[in-house]
């Protein structure tokens, strides 16, 4: 039987272009606001987990060699875990999976990248096989521009409807990322400022698509026995799920998209959730493109397939909505991969313990945090909630 | 060497240029074979029966071996595509392209390649002519050296 395993800490850079810094001194900056905020040290933590996204977005291999006096994990277990954008969640799972299985009792979780340092879409190539993916891949955008038409196709839904709900939920996200003081991109935009931008990968433009960022964030997880020892306000992990589709692109059917409704299915069976969008309070869905966004409230039971543009269009997932999605401005205004879902974990713990500033979602007691990564092919849910 | 970035902070430019030898194996050489004989192969699961292509070795859900060998439809349905706009360093296909995922017939899966012979000098109207559902065919280039870019493009069928 697992132990219950609750986040006691969390720790977020400034995201943006942080070239006034080494990347390991910006890791470490993740880490001492974790420690500080669970007012904990380094002689308090058992373990180490650590991961990013390929070693070719910042061109230096094994990072957590690099970063092992960053994380201040001398004389301590280390280890990495990587799933491209979910790696993220992997880490914070893995993070769980130490603490709930009894061998570590406090265990500090670090994801970070430093994109503008190389070429992120160069790197995110590389994720593509090269004897016949990579000559037709174009980064992300590309993979997630044709799941929006290969979704839009599916329900019948009119590309001028699709095209509203996704330029409404980029001036959403970006107004939040006003309250958030961790945001990369600060601008507030009109509609007609998204759905006239200059396309990146059409259907994508300029303000559908995340910023390329670089910063850390740094979560700590402990066994109950040590969090009835701490004063702060715990934040419960209540259920995980994780999936993955096969490699190749094409093989499954990325609308029906089995593979999230699997991982959403073993979280909210963990975590005794009927009816998510009535009983979670807050959602931090990764949301690197704004199409995909909608995709994933369908897939997660938000709403019916086909509806997430009405939904959105009338508010539910706005902030004072149903159940705002995303308050923090979410991956679409800051995106440094390699901590960006952990970034949703730690703002799901700022929600349900009523610390999110700015952008708190009031009276939140259950939040669902969300990673996906590969070529479309891994996501991963975090539900943490307020209650044990 | 010590430069300045856009912000005016001190950087280290770096390049790390590695080669590579990728073994294609039994099942890869023979696909790109069939290419230069203008020919698209699959191969077909005895457990589940799909059809995959590219060729594969294994069914990747069965987990069995893949060793019934098809040939595939040249013509095929269009499941996906979007229009790339932009271009980042070492892109191997220059930009504007269509990709696309395309159900050729015979196959149970989506292939990933090009659509072409489509104006794109406005990305805003491309729309109009690609749609998604729409039946486009290999066009081969005339020199085949077996490898993906033996087909030029899928077209558009009228």
């Amino acid at each position: 039987m697992a132990r219950a395993v609750a986040v006691v800490g969390v720790g977020q850079t400034r995201y943006g272009n942080r070239s006034e810094m080494t990347y390991p001194d910006l890791v470490r900056e993740g880490v001492q606001a974790a420690f500080a905020d669970a007012g904990l040290g380094p002689e308090d933590v058992d373990g180490v987990v650590f991961g990013t996204m390929p070693s070719m977005m910042e061109g230096v291999a094994m990072t957590h060699f690099y970063f092992a006096d960053a994380l201040r994990a001398v004389g301590k277990p280390l280890m990495k875990t990587e799933t491209c954008g979910t790696t993220g969640m992997s880490l914070a799972i893995t993070g769980y999976y130490w603490v709930a299985s009894g061998m570590a009792d406090v265990v500090l979780v670090v994801g970070s990248e430093k994109m503008h340092e190389g070429d992120s879409q160069a790197t995110m190539s590389t994720v593509a096989e090269p004897f016949f993916f990579r000559p037709f891949t174009s980064g992300a955008p590309g993979i997630f521009s044709m799941l929006a038409q290969m979704w839009m196709d599916r329900h019948g839904i009119p590309e001028d409807k699709a095209r509203d709900a996704a330029a409404r939920v980029s001036v959403d996200h970006h107004r939040d990322a006003l309250d958030n003081p961790y945001a990369h991109i600060k601008k507030a935009v009109t509609m007609e400022e998204v759905k006239g931008a200059p396309v990146i990968v059409y259907p994508s433009r300029l303000w559908d698509i995340c910023p390329n960022s670089d910063g850390a964030c740094a979560v700590i997880f402990a066994c109950e026995e040590k969090v009835k020892k701490m004063s702060g306000k715990p934040a419960w992990v209540k259920g995980i799920g994780f999936c993955g589709d096969e490699y190749w692109f094409g093989d499954s059917d990325k609308v029906s998209w089995d593979g999230a409704r699997e991982t959403a299915r073993q979280a909210y069976e963990m975590a005794g959730i009927r009816d998510p969008l009535k009983e979670l309070d807050v959602a931090e869905i990764y949301n690197p493109f704004t199409y995909v966004e909608l995709q994933h409230y369908e897939c997660f039971g938000f709403c019916e397939a086909g509806t997430a543009p009405d939904r959105v269009l009338d508010g539910t997932f706005s902030r004072g909505g149903e159940l705002p999605c995303d308050p923090s401005g979410g991956v679409l205004c800051s995106n440094p991969i390699g901590a960006t879902a952990l970034v949703r974990v730690a703002e799901a713990a700022l929600q349900v313990t009523g610390r999110a500033g700015e952008r708190q979602v009031e009276g939140a007691r259950l939040a669902l945090s969300h990673g996906l990564g590969g070529v479309a092919q891994f996501n991963g849910i975090m539900i943490l909630g307020a209650e044990q | 060497m010590i430069t300045r970035d856009k912000k005016g902070n001190p950087i280290l430019e770096a390049e790390a240029r590695i080669p590579y030898e990728l073994a294609l194996g039994p099942t890869v050489h023979r696909f790109f074979e069939g290419f230069k004989q203008r020919k698209i192969l699959g191969t077909r699961c005895h457990a589940c029966g799909r059809v995959l292509v590219p060729a594969r070795s294994f069914c990747p859900r069965c987990f069995v071996d893949m060793n019934e060998w098809v040939e595939v439809s040249q013509e095929g349905r269009v499941l996906s595509w979007a229009v790339t706009n932009y271009e980042y360093f070492g892109m191997p296909t220059k930009p504007p392209f269509i990709q696309s995922l395309i159900l050729l017939g015979g196959t149970d899966c989506g292939f990933m390649h090009l659509i072409g012979g489509v104006d794109l000098s406005d990305v805003d109207r491309v729309g109009r002519i690609v749609k998604t559902g729409m039946t486009v065919r290999a066009v081969w280039r005339e020199s085949r050296t077996g490898c993906i870019m033996d087909i030029q493009h899928f077209a558009p069928v009228d």
